[in-house]
């Protein structure tokens, strides 16, 4: 009774286009790490892989990382600059997702196009202020590409991290170890501002600001518990199998203010 | 004490399948059986309960490849059971291969057999299916007497008087005592009551459940499964097919893991059906979805305790009563629940005036249960060992002291298991050790570690017994071979515990010589010896003690070999491990030469077959000790330390048993803590998967450490009892403690969730 | 179609489906160490090294690694070999089973990283599930290795 995937053909893409073209068929399909792919009971046309197009390099530029979109998730958590400009998020939001196999096959393309509700790496990201290029519609920021309707028919080329992500905290709740998260937040502060990232809620995550500046005058107990208030009032949550709506509230509170906590004790 | 002055007994000893299987040489069903058989597979049901109004195959039968496709009008119309027991099996007659009635989401409604597993995927799709879906029952709470019926059906029958009534959904039913329990505990100063609530819970083997049938070169029907019961499977096939016995041949290979799933016949009926009825070799391999939503797992029950003492700790009198749920079918209904009272309360035999066991085992439209290491033992002690704590709680008694002043000790008859005597019981020492090697005193106290987050720790007893008493038949046969090494054949199947292993010293310190002289074969259903399997906790005390037997027979048959040889009267020689001598030193002769002579010119065999059953069933004992760290404003519970000190009578092999012991704590802090069974409203099971079914990983349990406190069982094969099962028993009543400790809030449904955790706090804030 | 790699250190080309899945390509020729355990990338069973870097078999199509170096424990038994022993020691292989995946990425960790702490040998081998030893045993395994070998060094 295993559920079996059906592909029909495998391309691997020699150029962006050719992968391009042979994406916009329907029942065609880019392959990321094919980790939730090959649970699907669904027959694909043709699997496009975009493996032989560069695309699992990191590169350094003076303002940004660019991450090729078929980068594995344990090379960010490995990455020595990621750790030093997320302090060691990049490796938190990683770490539990099921195991270094897994981390190997999944890829960061992969991870955000599918803009799973349970994305750890799609929470830190967006604290991050990545922007993504597609291939067709250009550059832009990954929080506009999370809002694209799943319709879209284009490729995920790569993902640009600015060197001005600031100070990060990443936290999540698990009920165990490896499994999808409760609740994943991210909290970022840069230039005085704080972007606040709340996933696995369980719709994909959504990105606050402190409208109230309720952080403006410093982190304290007190600020952080009416920051993580009003966040935990405003995010829109549900119930799972992994946890009520009202079980999401109630660590939102927690794990905000635990971030906000850390935050400013690492500033 | 135990007389410990044993050669290879009570040693480390390497397994001996080890080396092969780290690696990884082919060794399970589908690495050596041929893969260009039928792939066999199952069309499952969306419905709770329906009836099959039409079944159209023509259009899938017409997918190349495809060899058969069987609905329930192609099998035989006597029911029987799928539980490994003994004959007559408790548990009721009350299933078909494929029936016209489904019973829950996931049962069988057609076979399909074809050539590749895309051939039988396709033809799986084009089945067409009319149901008449009909209401089920869900609730096992509202199953007994109910006007829906699981089993309404004439030909449903029980071969044993245990209570059950199909017109009722009743798969079981009984009462029992010992004195007037009402009486004592209203004259009794505090009374705890309070019901208690497990899941189905997953065996979750690695290896899933997986047949191979084939028709061999005698016409028989040959089976190579992975099963801890070859000659159950051997009688099960025979009834499901309705043919002879002398048809039918079981072998098991390597078993990548039990736990009790694999004491039922859950895979073979399917297979062996295709091959019957073929001719053709025939494979089925479950798949992980199947194994979770149509396997064998533990029966949900519910545990009603009422426990009583007087102020000074004094528990007077305890009352059980089980509900437990069967599922769709009876496999091992009857006898699970049993343990649920049987194995919780003579740990209180200490002064234990009354007591009273009650159950109902009921049919539900879920899944069928089976039988999962603890086999309602689990159940129960939870219960009863979360009611003692709360008690002592009640009381104001240190928990570790009021069962200090409760527990049974050596020598007592416990009249709520069946007035058998703790011939070797050391629970007393095992808490005394777990007491001092955990740190009681300094970890139990509810420490603030600041962030929201508390320590602190929990306590619970447990036994388990060692074989069913009076039923259970081990047997073993040795045979001395060329060189003077030796076979033994077994019966009993090693699912990956050792039991090859161990029985083999077993065999080395009666024949004198070494593990790595003596060869095991097991289990093959023509050619090893009868055993009833290995399930139960029976193999090292029941099958050891067979092994022991046959050893002792062996040296005689040797010495009459050897006194021929010698030309003198058996009763001048004796055995001495590399040889037999003449007592009065004037002659030997090797056990070189003796295995050569048995094949030269000799009438005496030079093996020897003993089989053994035991009227006793003697408990093992152990106490479990947890630390945890509890996040008071998530209500995250991590283990950070487990300590647990057993009493497994003289443990065989040290190594492999403390290995039991961690792989039984770690499963039991799985149920306690993680591991969810639930529904849809339609019945489907939600955890269908290694991603929504969570056992611990390595960064869940904390660490464990692991004693022995040796009794000395008369009974046991060199003072051994049994260790596979009492293990899986401590955590969750002990992990629950901990976190009532914690957070002044009993949890007596499991798994025990963060979100429960945090609600509980809640709750007691308000 | 028809793809060319490299299975333990031997080329080969074969003949295969589009969505012939790794594990079933190794299966079927010959590597029988690689196990199935679940369908949904959750037991680390069927782990095998590609280009030195352990992956899920069950997740990787045959045809993404033709070009490639695909290992086995098949093709690893030497390596296998100066550690097993200590597990073996232990009595922590049990049913077996998930030993063949568990080792590879013991592998892949020990090649990564010679000396890790048990934390660190946790947290790479937590996709590795186990429900036999409760895990303590192929922890104790492991570190009489590494400690043995640090008393040879």
């Amino acid at each position: 009774m295993r559920k079996v995937l059906s592909i029909n053909q495998y391309v691997r893409a020699q150029s962006l286009d050719e992968a391009y073209t042979l994406c916009q068929k329907k029942n065609n399909v880019v392959l990321g790490g094919m980790l939730w792919l090959k649970m699907q009971k669904r027959n694909i046309g043709t699997a496009i892989d975009l493996c032989d197009l560069g695309l699992d390099k990191i590169e350094e530029t003076e303002t940004a990382y660019r991450i090729g979109a078929m980068v594995p998730l344990r090379a960010l958590e490995l990455h020595e600059g990621f750790a030093k400009l997320t302090q060691g998020a990049m490796e938190e939001a990683v770490r539990h997702i099921v195991g270094v196999q897994f981390r190997n096959c999944a890829t960061l393309g992969g991870s955000l196009w599918g803009r799973f509700g349970f994305s750890d790496v799609l929470t830190l990201f967006l604290a991050l202020d990545a922007r993504v290029r597609l291939h067709h519609a250009g550059e832009m920021a990954l929080a506009d590409f999370a809002a694209l309707p799943r319709t879209t028919r284009d490729i995920l080329v790569e993902v640009i991290v600015p060197k001005t992500a600031g100070r990060v905290v990443y936290l999540s709740q698990r009920n165990i170890s490896t499994d999808f998260p409760v609740l994943t937040v991210a909290l970022a502060a840069r230039d005085g501002a704080y972007t606040c990232v709340i996933g696995a809620r369980p719709m994909p995550a959504a990105v606050f600001a402190d409208e109230k500046g309720l952080l403006a005058q410093g982190i304290t107990e007190d600020s952080a518990r009416a920051f993580a208030e009003d966040i935990a009032s405003r995010a829109a949550l549900g119930g799972n199998m992994r946890g009520s709506a009202d079980y999401r509230r109630e660590i939102c509170k927690v794990l905000v203010r635990r971030a906000a906590l850390a935050l400013a004790k690492e500033g | 004490m135990a007389e410990n002055n044993f050669r290879v007994v009570n040693r480390p000893v390497r397994k001996k399948d080890a080396m092969q299987l780290l690696l990884g040489k082919p060794a399970y069903v589908d690495d050596v059986t041929p893969h260009d058989c039928l792939v066999v597979k199952v069309l499952r049901s969306p419905h709770a309960h329906a009836l099959i109004e039409e079944i159209n195959t023509d259009i899938a039968c017409k997918v190349p490849g495809i060899e058969c496709i069987f609905t329930y009008k192609d099998v035989p119309q006597k029911r029987f059971t799928m539980a490994g027991q003994t004959f007559p099996e408790p548990s009721p007659y009350d299933r078909l291969i494929l029936d016209q009635r489904v019973r829950f989401v996931g049962d069988a409604v057609a076979i399909v057999a074809g050539a590749t597993e895309k051939a039988v995927d396709k033809a799986l799709k084009l089945i067409k299916v009319k149901y008449q879906v009909l209401e089920p029952v869900l609730d096992f709470h509202t199953a007994k007497d109910n006007k829906i019926l699981v089993h309404p059906e004439d030909n449903w029958r029980a071969l044993c008087p245990v209570g059950a009534d199909n017109q009722r959904n009743l798969c079981a039913s009984e009462t029992c005592g010992d004195g007037d329990v009402d009486a004592v505990l209203a004259d009794c100063d505090e009374v705890v009551e309070h019901t208690y609530h497990t899941k189905a819970c997953q065996q979750t083997m690695m290896e899933t459940f997986r047949t191979y049938t084939e028709i061999d070169h005698y016409g028989r029907l040959h089976i190579i499964s992975s099963t801890q019961i070859v000659f159950h499977v051997r009688r099960i096939i025979a009834n499901a097919l309705d043919i002879p016995k002398s048809k039918v041949h079981v072998e098991k290979p390597r078993i990548g893991g039990g736990f009790g799933a694999k004491q039922t016949v859950v895979a073979e009926v399917y297979p062996a059906l295709v091959t019957w009825k073929t001719g053709k070799a025939a494979k089925m391999i479950y798949s992980r979805e199947e194994c979770q939503i149509a396997g064998s797992p533990r029966h949900e029950m519910e545990v009603r305790v009422r426990v009583g003492a007087n102020k000074d700790g004094v528990i007077r009198a305890i009352d059980v009563y089980t509900l437990s749920n069967t599922g769709a079918f009876g496999e091992h209904g009857p006898t699970t629940v049993g343990l649920s009272g049987h194995k919780s309360i003579p740990l209180y035999t200490g002064n234990l005036e009354a007591f009273r066991f009650a159950y109902d085992v009921v049919y539900t439209n879920v899944q069928a249960a089976g039988a999962y290491r603890g086999y309602g033992a689990t159940q129960g002690i939870f219960a009863v060992e979360s009611a003692v704590s709360e008690l002592a709680d009640r009381l104001g008694i240190d928990p570790v002291v009021i069962r200090e002043r409760n527990m049974v000790r050596e020598g007592q008859v416990m009249t709520a298991y069946y007035n058998e005597q703790a011939n070797a019981c050391a629970l007393d020492r095992c808490m005394e050790r777990c007491k001092e090697l955990f740190g009681w005193d300094e970890k139990y106290p509810v420490r603030d570690m600041g962030n929201g987050k508390v320590r602190t720790a929990g306590v619970a007893m447990a036994m388990q017994g060692s074989g069913i008493s009076g039923v259970d038949v081990g047997s073993a046969t040795i045979k001395l071979s060329d060189e003077g090494f030796y076979n033994l054949s077994i019966g009993a199947a090693d699912m990956g515990t050792g039991c090859d292993t161990i029985l083999a010293q077993m065999a080395a310190e009666c024949l004198d010589c070494s593990v790595d002289d003596i060869a095991v074969f097991g289990a093959d259903s023509d050619a090893s010896p009868y055993d009833s399997g290995s399930y139960a906790s029976s193999t090292t005390y029941v099958t050891g003690k067979a092994v022991e037997k046959a050893c002792a027979q062996l040296k005689e048959n040797l010495c009459r070999i050897a006194a021929g040889m010698l030309d003198c009267d058996v009763s001048e020689v004796e055995f001495a491990g590399k040889s037999i001598k003449k007592l009065d030193g004037t002659g030997e002769v090797s056990l070189f030469d003796i295995a050569t002579k048995s094949m030269c010119g000799n009438g005496i065999a030079a093996e020897a077959t003993a089989s053994n059953s035991s009227p006793v069933s003697p408990p093992p004992f152990m106490v479990g000790m947890v630390e945890i760290e509890l996040d008071k404003e998530t209500g995250q519970v991590d283990v950070l330390n487990y300590v647990a000190v057993v009493d497994c009578g003289t443990p065989v092999n040290p190594h492999l048993a403390r290995v039991q012991v961690e792989g039984g704590l770690v499963q039991g802090i799985g149920m306690a803590l993680f591991e969810d069974v639930t529904y849809e409203p339609t019945g489907r099971i939600m955890e269908n998967s290694f991603m929504q079914y969570k056992i611990p990983t390595r960064l869940d349990m904390g660490k464990l450490r692991v004693e022995f406190e040796s009794s000395y069982e008369p009974t046991g094969p060199f003072g051994a009892k049994s260790i596979g099962e009492i293990v899986i028993n401590t955590p969750s009543p002990a992990l629950a403690h901990a976190i009532a400790h914690a957070t002044g809030v009993w949890h007596r449904e499991l798994p025990i969730t963060p979100e429960k955790v945090l609600w509980g706090i809640k709750k007691g804030q308000e | 179609m028809e793809i060319k790699l490299t299975l333990n250190g031997k080329p080969l080309s074969a003949e295969i489906e589009a969505d012939t899945l790794l594990i079933d390509f190794v299966r079927a020729h010959g590597c029988y160490s690689v196990k199935r355990g679940c369908e949904t990338a959750n037991c680390g069973l069927c782990t095998v090294l590609l280009d030195g870097t352990p992956v899920l078999s069950c997740s990787v199509l045959a045809a993404r690694a033709a070009g490639h170096h695909v290992q086995t424990l098949e093709g690893l038994q030497e390596e296998a070999e100066d550690f097993v022993g200590f597990i073996a020691d232990q009595g922590a292989e049990q049913c077996g089973f998930c030993n063949p995946g568990f080792v590879m990425n013991t592998i892949a960790l020990l090649r990564e990283n010679p000396d890790p702490t048990d934390d660190e040998i946790r947290a790479y081998l937590a996709g590795n599930l186990c429900r036999c030893s409760g895990y303590e045993g192929q922890l104790r395994g492991i570190r009489a290795y590494l400690d043995g070998r640090k008393g040879e060094a």
